[in-house]
């Protein structure tokens, strides 16, 4: 009927094409310069943290609060930061398309709306992870390398829970990525995405605190901050689940805001 | 080939396309004509699955748009110049698509030059002009050099040059049996391009025609007589149906008949012709009259804005 009816370079099954998706994915994120900062940004604040942790918390702790500090934690105190930029990071992964309206070109080529969906999922998994781990790892090791010998907060990746804290902060960083994803691909929107992702870390700390006491005390491990953060505690502390309980908690969050996004892709308009 | 039946698109109290058959053949440059606000961009949508009908179906190739695995190589679509992230360069942009469906990156290379772009393909598309940006976005409806294409107002911001490449384009596109549809409100540049016309007003269908027939329909074309027995010709041309109007002493304009047929009635009654012309109606007149014999069209005191429509 026509001239031209070119046929793809490779064959036409379903793993060929999930291939091809997941490269295209790959690339759109690699490509985005604000990919690069985040990352690097995320990985530096939790490094830098805990040098400057290291470097001066010796000085400034007796010996009996060495003692019963959870030094592990400690050196990731740059969590705090570095969850920002993994936040972000997801969230923007799927909501810069829709602000630049890329989404309709995405769409037009991968029409299997969800299939597109999964490989972002999995490519910014597979970043996020692989970055933040690393970043987990080096703080701790950085924080341990200027502990002066004999002090009571070193430890070695060989005691019990150091090595799954540190390696499930990086998980805890993955997840938090993915639930700004899952709230992004849901809300379309950075802006709201943004709000909603850090509104559900922070807002139900604060709001759970008005609450009596002994309400708190039950609801507190539940929280999405709380049960985020037991994953990288190596010493039990009252109200917290236990690490894994707390990390599928966690997980549990992120799933539901993926399910969101998963389900309202296919139902709306692009 | 894409085919239209019976398309219906809302988006809340808004109808931006009502019940909408037509069929899109190969071989051809179809137009797409319609008032900003008439539904082109919407329907465009719906064509490639981008939004989802209330009722009716659409087909390109014989299927479903988004039925279709690696749809880039079934057609190519030029929706929104912009549709780009700004930080990506014009090649990583046309990489991420050709990735996706399996195109090999000479082919990107390849449409980088056929658009005139490689000079510009590892700048950042961000600070692409709006012409710059309409090639970028033809490129990527190039990639999977496909049977149909679609282009939604290619020619904004495109200079003199620029137009007259994608007129040439598109024809030698649609020679090759390819199937183009192109959108735009531009007369002129429809009228150079466009084989065939599809032409919607309030998200209806208003008319769907070859260029000739659509010119040739309706009162457009006026033919202008000349007799020193003008006044008995008008009276019956008048009983003819024909409208007719008095010019200068021995001249007459009429509408709603052919010259041809002007010639016979005068022979059979041995009227002297001593002028006999036929103007065809140009696109944009016999748009307009269309348009304002749409009762729809102009009972509306402006057209209903559809959401992200044309702009």
């Amino acid at each position: 009927m026509h001239a031209a009816t070119p046929a793809p370079r490779a064959g036409t099954g379903l793993l060929p094409l999930l291939r091809g998706i997941l490269r295209s994915e790959a690339r759109k994120l690699h490509t985005v310069r604000s990919t690069w900062w985040m990352l690097l940004a995320g990985f530096t604040f939790t490094v830098a943290t805990a040098a400057l942790l290291g470097a001066l918390l010796p000085a400034h702790l007796s010996i009996s609060q060495k003692t019963t500090i959870d030094s592990v934690r400690v050196s990731l105190g740059g969590l705090h930061l570095s969850q920002i930029t993994a936040g972000l990071l997801g969230v923007l992964a799927i909501t810069s398309e829709y602000s630049s309206g890329m989404i309709r070109a995405t769409l037009a080529a991968v029409p299997q709306r969800r299939l597109m969906l999964s490989a972002k999922a999995v490519i910014l998994t597979a970043a996020v992870a692989a970055t933040a781990i690393a970043g987990c790892l080096a703080a701790y090791l950085v924080f341990q390398a200027f502990l002066p010998a004999g002090d009571p907060m070193r430890t070695t990746l060989g005691a019990t829970g150091v090595a799954r804290a540190v390696t499930g902060a990086g998980l805890y960083l993955t997840v938090l990525a993915l639930l700004g994803f899952g709230l992004g691909t849901a809300l379309r929107s950075s802006a709201a995405a943004v709000a909603a992702l850090f509104g559900l870390l922070f807002v139900p700390t604060l709001l759970a605190a008005l609450l009596p006491q002994a309400w708190q005390d039950r609801i507190a491990g539940y929280l999405p901050m709380n049960a985020g953060d037991a994953i990288y505690i190596t010493r039990p502390e009252a109200h917290m689940l236990a690490p894994w309980t707390g990390f599928a908690v966690f997980t549990g969050y992120a799933a539901i805001a993926l399910a969101a996004g998963f389900t309202l892709i296919t139902r709306r308009d692009a | 080939m894409i085919e239209a039946k019976g398309l219906t698109k809302r988006y809340g109290p808004v109808t931006a396309v009502q019940d909408l058959t037509f069929t899109v053949p190969p071989g051809q440059v179809t137009g797409f004509l319609g008032p900003n606000g008439a539904g082109k961009s919407t329907t465009m949508r719906l064509i490639l699955g981008l939004d989802a009908p209330d009722s009716g179906t659409v087909t390109v190739g014989g299927r479903p748009y988004a039925s279709y695995r690696r749809p880039l190589f079934r057609a190519g679509a030029l929706l929104e110049a912009k549709a780009f992230h700004g930080g990506r360069t014009a090649r990583s942009h046309l990489l991420c698509l050709a990735d996706s469906n399996g195109i090999p990156r000479t082919r990107v290379d390849e449409v980088l030059r056929l658009t005139g772009l490689a000079g510009a393909a590892r700048r950042r598309a961000g600070g692409f002009s709006l012409g710059m940006s309409q090639r970028l976005g033809i490129a990527a409806a190039l990639l999977g050099d496909p049977p149909v294409l679609m282009l939604d107002e290619p020619v904004n911001g495109l200079d003199p040059e620029g137009v007259v490449w994608i007129r040439t384009l598109l024809r030698t596109l649609a020679a090759q049996g390819r199937t183009v549809l192109l959108s735009s409100h531009l007369m002129s540049e429809m009228a150079l391009t466009a084989d065939r016309l599809i032409v919607i007003g309030q998200g209806r269908l208003i008319a769907q025609a070859t260029m000739a027939e659509f010119l040739a329909a309706g009162s457009g074309a006026a033919v202008t007589a000349r007799s020193p027995q003008a006044a008995e010709l008008a009276a019956l041309l008048a009983a003819r149906g024909a409208a007719v109007t008095r010019g200068d002493r021995d001249a007459l304009t009429v509408t709603g008949i052919t010259a041809s047929a002007v010639g016979e009635l005068a022979s059979q009654h041995s009227i002297t012709l001593t002028g006999l012309s036929e103007q065809q109606a140009t696109l944009e007149e016999r748009y307009m009259e269309l348009t304002r014999d749409s009762a729809e069209y102009r009972a509306a005191p402006a057209p209903a804005p559809a959401p992200a429509g044309n702009q």
